[in-house]
C-alpha cells in the first residue's frame, strides 16, 4: 500500500480501515459524489485498504465532466467572434466538445484566458471596455455563489460588457434521479463536503428518509473519507437510514446563509443536461429575468446545439457508478488525458483521470510487456 | 474543481461595499473575498473557493488540510496567482 504509506496519518487510515472490515458482515455498495473525493480515494488508493465487503462506486460529481458538450461548442463559437474576450476556471480549457475544444480555438487566434475566479472575469471586463468579455461559468453549488456574485456585482457597477455563459448543476437532484434509476445499486451516500459547507444538510436529511438511504457528509481527505465510510457502515449494519456529519469542521446544518441569498437573488432552479447522463429535472441553474443582459446565451443568440457522444465512451455508465473507467475499452489506449474522448478523462477529478494517474491505468497490451 | 484552501485572515477590507481579506496560505499570502463569511475577524482560518472564502474552520485543521493539499499537489492549482486582485471595481481602474 505504498500510496497509503506517503500519508502521515497512515496508522489512522489503517485502524480506520480495520474498525471497517470488522462492522461489515457483508457487501455494501457506497458512491462517493465528488470528484475530489474520488481523486483522494485513488491517490491514497483507500479503495484497496478497504475488505472486499465494500466497494466503492464513483459519482457524477466533477463539474468539468458533466458540462454539456453543448455548452463547450456554444463557447468555441463565442470565443470565436470578433472582439470577444472569453474567460473560464483552468480546467475547461481542455475539455472536448463535439468538434474541438478551447485550447484549440485558442490556438485559432480566439482570445481565450484563464480565470481562476469569476472576479478576475470581472477585472478583466473593466480593463477592456471595448471588448465583450464572457466568462464560462461551470461548477456544483460550492463555486455558483461564487458566480452569482460576478453577475450581481457586474449589475450593480452597470458592467455593460460582461455576461456569462453558464452551467451549474445540483447535487440532490442528481441523488434521487441515481436512486430513482432501476439499475440503482448504491446504498449509502458521501455526500460532497464543500457543496454541504454552501448549502447545509436539509436536503440530504429529505432524501435520506425519502428513500430510506444513509448519506453521510464527508471531507476531503483520506482520514476524512474513512470516516465517513464507517459511519455509513454502522448505519447500514444497523438498519437506519439516517444524514450524518462527517465534516463538521467546515459543515453547519443550515449551511452558508449569505452564500446561499447570493444565489437565491442571481438564480432560480432549472432543468439542466448532464454531459454523459442527460437531462435531470429541476437540477440546474438559470439566470433570473433581471439578470438577462448578463446572460450569454441572450447575448449572444446562439443557434441551439445538439451534440452526441463519442459512441465509444462508457462516461454515462461511469457518472452513473455502473460501470469502472477500465471497463471500457478505449480507457488508456485510444483515451488518455492527453487525447480525452469523454469529459472524465479531462479534469483531475473525473474518474477515468483519476485511474489513469493513479496506478489503474495498466492496458492489456502494457501488462503483457 | 470543489476542493476549498485553508487560509489565516491577516487584514480585512471593506472594498466599495466588498468585504476583501488578506489571506495567508501557508508561507503564501493572497487576497480573497470575505462575502461569504461576514463574521469573519482577523486570526480567523477561513476555506477559500475560486477566491471567495465559504466557510470558517479551526486552526490546527487547516494546518492538516494545508499539508494534504501540498502532498496532493493540489495547492497552487486552488490558489489565485499572486498578482490576482479580488477587491472591488475601485481597484479595478
Amino acid at each position: 500500500m505504498k500510496y497509503l504509506d506517503e500519508y502521515r496519518d497512515g496508522k489512522i487510515a489503517r485502524a480506520l480501515a480495520q474498525e471497517i472490515a470488522s462492522r461489515a458482515t457483508r457487501p455494501w455498495v457506497l458512491m462517493e459524489i465528488c470528484g475530489g473525493q474520488t481523486h483522494t480515494i485513488l491517490r491514497y488508493g483507500l479503495d484497496e485498504l478497504l475488505p472486499p465487503a465494500i466497494e466503492l462506486v464513483h459519482g457524477p460529481g466533477c463539474p468539468v465532466c458533466v458540462t454539456p458538450a453543448e455548452i463547450i461548442d456554444k463557447a468555441i463559437a463565442i470565443a470565436l467572434l470578433p472582439g470577444v474576450i472569453l474567460a473560464s476556471y483552468g480546467d475547461m480549457l481542455r475539455v472536448p466538445g463535439s468538434k474541438s475544444d478551447l485550447f484549440r480555438a485558442k490556438a485559432r487566434g480566439a482570445d481565450v484566458r484563464i480565470a481562476y475566479s469569476p472576479v478576475e472575469a470581472l477585472k478583466i471586463a473593466h480593463a477592456n471596455p471595448h471588448r465583450r468579455v464572457v466568462f464560462l461559468a461551470i461548477g456544483f453549488e460550492t463555486t455558483a455563489p461564487a458566480n452569482a456574485i460576478a453577475a450581481w456585482q457586474a449589475k450593480r457597477e452597470q458592467l455593460a460588457n460582461f455576461s456569462m455563459l453558464t452551467s451549474h448543476v445540483l447535487v440532490p437532484p442528481a441523488i434521487r434521479a441515481l436512486l430513482r434509476s432501476p439499475q440503482n445499486r448504491v446504498q449509502g451516500f458521501i455526500a460532497p463536503g464543500h457543496v454541504c459547507t454552501v448549502m447545509g444538510l436539509r436536503e440530504y436529511g429529505k432524501l435520506a428518509s425519502e428513500f430510506a438511504i444513509p448519506i453521510v457528509v464527508g471531507g476531503f481527505e483520506p482520514v476524512d473519507l474513512l470516516e465517513a465510510i464507517l459511519m455509513l457502515v454502522k448505519q447500514l449494519e444497523a438498519g437506519k437510514a439516517c444524514v450524518e456529519n462527517q465534516y463538521v469542521r467546515s459543515v453547519a446544518y443550515e449551511g452558508n446563509l449569505p452564500a446561499q441569498e447570493i444565489l437565491k437573488e442571481v438564480f432560480e432552479v432549472a432543468d439542466q443536461k448532464w454531459r454523459g447522463i442527460g437531462a435531470i429535472e429541476q437540477s440546474g441553474l438559470q439566470f433570473r429575468p433581471e439578470y438577462a443582459a448578463y446572460d450569454a446565451n441572450r447575448v449572444f443568440d446562439l443557434e441551439s446545439i445538439e451534440v452526441a457522444e463519442p459512441a465509444e465512451c462508457i462516461s454515462a455508465m461511469i457518472l452513473q457508478g455502473l460501470k469502472r473507467p477500465t471497463d471500457c475499452t478505449a480507457f488508456g489506449v485510444r483515451c488518455t488525458p492527453e487525447r480525452p474522448l469523454g469529459a472524465p478523462m479531462v479534469s483531475a477529478e473525473g474518474a477515468c483521470a483519476a485511474y489513469y494517474h493513479y496506478r489503474r491505468h495498466v492496458t492489456p497490451d502494457l501488462a503483457e510487456v | 474543481m470543489c476542493l476549498a484552501i485553508p487560509g489565516k485572515v491577516l487584514e480585512t477590507e471593506d472594498c466599495g461595499g466588498f468585504l476583501v481579506g488578506r489571506v495567508q496560505f501557508g508561507g503564501i499570502v493572497r487576497t480573497a473575498r470575505l462575502d461569504f463569511v461576514p463574521e469573519v475577524n482577523v486570526g480567523d482560518y477561513v476555506m477559500v473557493h475560486v477566491g471567495f472564502a465559504i466557510s470558517k474552520v479551526d486552526e490546527s485543521e487547516a494546518g492538516r488540510t494545508w499539508e494534504i493539499l501540498r502532498e496532493m499537489g493540489a495547492l497552487e492549482s486552488e490558489l489565485p496567482p499572486e498578482e490576482t486582485d479580488l477587491a472591488s471595481e475601485t481597484s479595478y481602474r
